[in-house]
């Protein structure tokens, strides 16, 4: 049970980084399809981080300069579809998707590159880091707390702050409602889309390296991130584009993406002899309900995916 | 010589032509961009590596053997092409099918099913694959006429959840010590595509079959339907805006849905015609969707969006995609070729800016010729004196 409590937790935290990246862009007006490529790219910055960071280092420092890889490395990656979107009107989903395939792509001739010039038998295209991980983990009794549960939490409440208290927050939502009417009022609508975009780089970036860290101490980029960046995006749109709800929403997949690593420790669902691609796919199938019920009502930023053109009226 | 400038100009504001050089601009930037990798990767063999990509087959010297190669990468690119026409007919109709993946993977399990477990005939393999698929495809686009769910999410939920089912369904007929599935050819031959005696022309290899005629005789038709028919010209509306297409008496649900399912049937087809050679085995513990559905993304718009252009822009990125199997892997890997082909979609979002832009430039020019042909009219009429110039 505190084993499922554990993995959900940190999921929900995966999550919840990811689907509040998604609405920082989505609220700016540009679609982020791309968040599975931004994810891979962030997971790759931060895993190289640990890699090469010397041992023995305080846990903090270590904490610290890995996140900043990876948002660093998630904030460049989004420059792309920002300088594509933003700048060149290009069709957003497009893009999106080619950074899906971009980031994995990259990721895997990188790691390869390096593990090859490391040594001229080793073709895997895997990072192993386990031992800057630990820092990332305080054992309380037999639940592993993970730093980046809390990471996400205050994220998650500075999101709402950000969205709804600051000048700031409010300007990117007029961007993203009606971008005209913002430039009217003197917001300069090219500016805040781009903030948009990098602030869902960074978010989406360090949401990678949360996934590859749950559970795992080491990672293998042919597999990029099995689609999480498109399940983020469903908690997103089941979560409204509102951080309050998104927080709830990446609870509840984040516990079905748990089932599916721990359900062999409860009795009652080893019972139902189910095999265990069943629980593999709980996630997608969920999801998809979801969507059916919620997106009819869907409150959707007006002018997403709409690429703003001055002179249009 | 004036003349002749003229016509030069009107082709470069030939749409058709635009696409064609924007494709092209595409295609040497991004192998520009894979050259550069290699190059920071390990500059000694960076030449020889891309030079490796874009020969592919040729890098057998003995043209028996380019020609065997030659009819592996013509059968691989058959299926890219369906995959590419099933995004294309979807993105006509303004839907962005990301699941060709997926429906390409329902395809696969379909016809592997009856051909392996049930010995049906190649021909009722190649319809499950279609009608498989095509079902696929249409639950996407019921979730999104009645729901309004994204199609893109749910194609990708999709591809996930087709993956686990194929692997489960295939696992019935998978060999006893591998995890790959039964081949066809010692299992159901009569599930095999049939030849027709082209195997003769490509060094005896066997695995080019009717599918790749097929498949591009499927490219003419998607051409002839969306451009030439009504239903085409039905569809297309739909995607332009669906509420004028509901004004006008259209059945925009109906539309969607029809759409999503013909994008997946293509998709189908293309598996259908691709693993019914019996070239490759499913692998029934797959953690990944075959590459085929996304590698079509970048053949459609690499293509122009029009069906007989990716034909060319499919049998490209396949030729690069197995070109990449031949670099010298001490160095590099075979991903070069992904990171290339995604590069090359990349591009693609600029298209659009690139015409705008190109477009802009001519009509500067132009302007700039109608001013300076005015001032030489001026002159002249200085010349002539006032009164002759004006008559």
């Amino acid at each position: 049970m505190l084993l499922l409590i554990q993995y959900t937790l940190i999921f929900a935290s995966v999550l919840v980084l990811v689907a509040l990246g998604g609405c920082f862009s989505e609220h700016s007006g540009v679609i982020n399809i791309g968040l599975e490529g931004i994810m891979v790219m962030g997971a790759l910055g931060g895993a190289l981080m640990m890699k090469y960071l010397p041992a023995g280092m305080a846990a903090p420092v270590i904490i610290l300069a890995v996140i900043l890889a990876s948002v660093a490395v998630g904030m460049i990656f989004s420059l792309l579809l920002g300088v594509a979107a933003i700048q060149f009107k290009a069709d957003q989903t497009l893009v999106g998707t080619a950074l899906n395939l971009l980031g994995p792509a990259a990721a895997v001739v990188l790691v390869r590159a390096i593990n090859t010039a490391e040594s001229v038998d080793n073709v895997s295209s895997t990072v192993a880091y386990g031992q800057a991980k630990k820092s990332f983990i305080v054992n309380m009794g037999r639940f592993e707390f993970n730093w980046f549960m809390l990471i996400a939490l205050l994220l998650l409440v500075a999101s709402y702050i950000v969205l709804y208290k600051t000048k700031f927050g409010l300007r990117l939502c007029a961007c993203g409602e009606h971008p005209q009417a913002a430039d009217s009022v003197g917001i300069n609508v090219y500016k805040m889309r781009y903030a948009g975009v990098l602030i869902s780089g960074g978010l989406g970036g360090l949401g990678g390296l949360v996934y590859i860290t749950a559970g795992v101490s080491e990672w293998k980029f042919e597999n990029g991130v099995a689609g999480f960046g498109f399940l983020a995006l469903a908690v997103m749109i089941f979560g409204q584009w509102k951080p309050v709800n998104i927080g709830l929403a990446a609870l509840l997949f984040g516990l079905f993406r748990a089932l599916s690593n721990v359900y062999t420790g409860f009795d009652a669902l080893v019972a139902l002899k189910l095999p265990s691609t069943v629980y593999n796919m709980l996630p997608y199938i969920i999801s998809l309900v979801v969507l059916v019920f919620v997106s009819k009502k869907s409150r959707a930023p007006k002018a997403e995916g709409i690429p703003y053109d001055k002179g249009q009226r | 010589m004036n003349k002749n400038s003229g016509k030069k100009e009107s082709l470069w504001r030939n749409n058709g032509f635009q696409t064609i050089a924007a494709s092209l601009l595409c295609i040497i930037i991004g192998l520009l961009v894979g050259y550069i990798v290699l190059l920071i990767i390990n500059p000694g063999g960076a030449g020889k590596a891309i030079l490796a990509i874009i020969k592919n087959f040729l890098y057998y010297p003995s043209a028996a053997a380019a020609m065997k190669y030659f009819g592996t990468t013509l059968v691989k690119a058959s299926a890219l092409l369906m995959c590419s026409l099933s995004v294309l007919f979807a993105y006509k109709v303004g839907l962005f099918n990301i699941g060709a993946a997926g429906q390409y993977v329902a395809g696969a399990g379909a016809c592997l099913y009856f051909g392996l477990y049930h010995g049906m005939p190649w021909y009722v393999c190649l319809l499950a694959a279609v009608a498989m698929a095509a079902v696929a495809g249409g639950i996407s686009g019921a979730l999104k006429a009645y729901f309004n769910v994204n199609e893109v999410i749910s194609c990708i939920m999709l591809n996930w959840i087709g993956l686990y089912c194929v692997n489960m369904l295939l696992s019935l007929v998978k060999e006893q010590s591998t995890p790959y599935t039964k081949s066809l050819s010692s299992t159901n031959k009569s599930a095999l595509l049939p030849n027709l005696g082209m195997e003769q022309l490509f060094s005896k290899n066997e695995f080019v079959t009717i599918g790749v005629p097929l498949a591009v005789v499927m490219a003419i038709i998607v051409w002839v339907v969306l451009e030439k028919t009504k239903f085409g010209y039905e569809l297309k509306a739909t995607g332009m805006n669906k509420q004028a297409a509901k004004y006008c008496g259209m059945k925009e649900k109906r539309n969607i849905i029809l759409t999503m399912m013909i994008a997946g049937g293509l998709a189908g087809f293309g598996a259908g015609i691709f693993y019914l050679t019996g070239i490759e085995q499913w692998m029934v513990q797959q953690t990944s969707v075959p590459a085929m559905g996304f590698n079509g993304i970048a053949a459609a718009f690499l293509g122009g969006l029009n069906p007989i252009g990716t034909i060319f822009s499919s049998y490209f990125i396949q030729h690069i995609t197995s070109g990449g199997t031949y670099v010298d892997k001490t160095m590099y890997c075979t991903q070069i070729s992904d990171l290339i082909s995604a590069f090359i979609i990349y591009l693609c979002g600029f298209v659009l800016f690139f015409k705008i832009w190109l477009n802009r430039i001519l009509d500067k020019r132009e302007e700039k010729r109608a001013a300076g042909g005015q001032e030489a009219v001026k002159e002249q009429e200085a010349a002539k004196g006032q009164k002759g110039g004006r008559a």
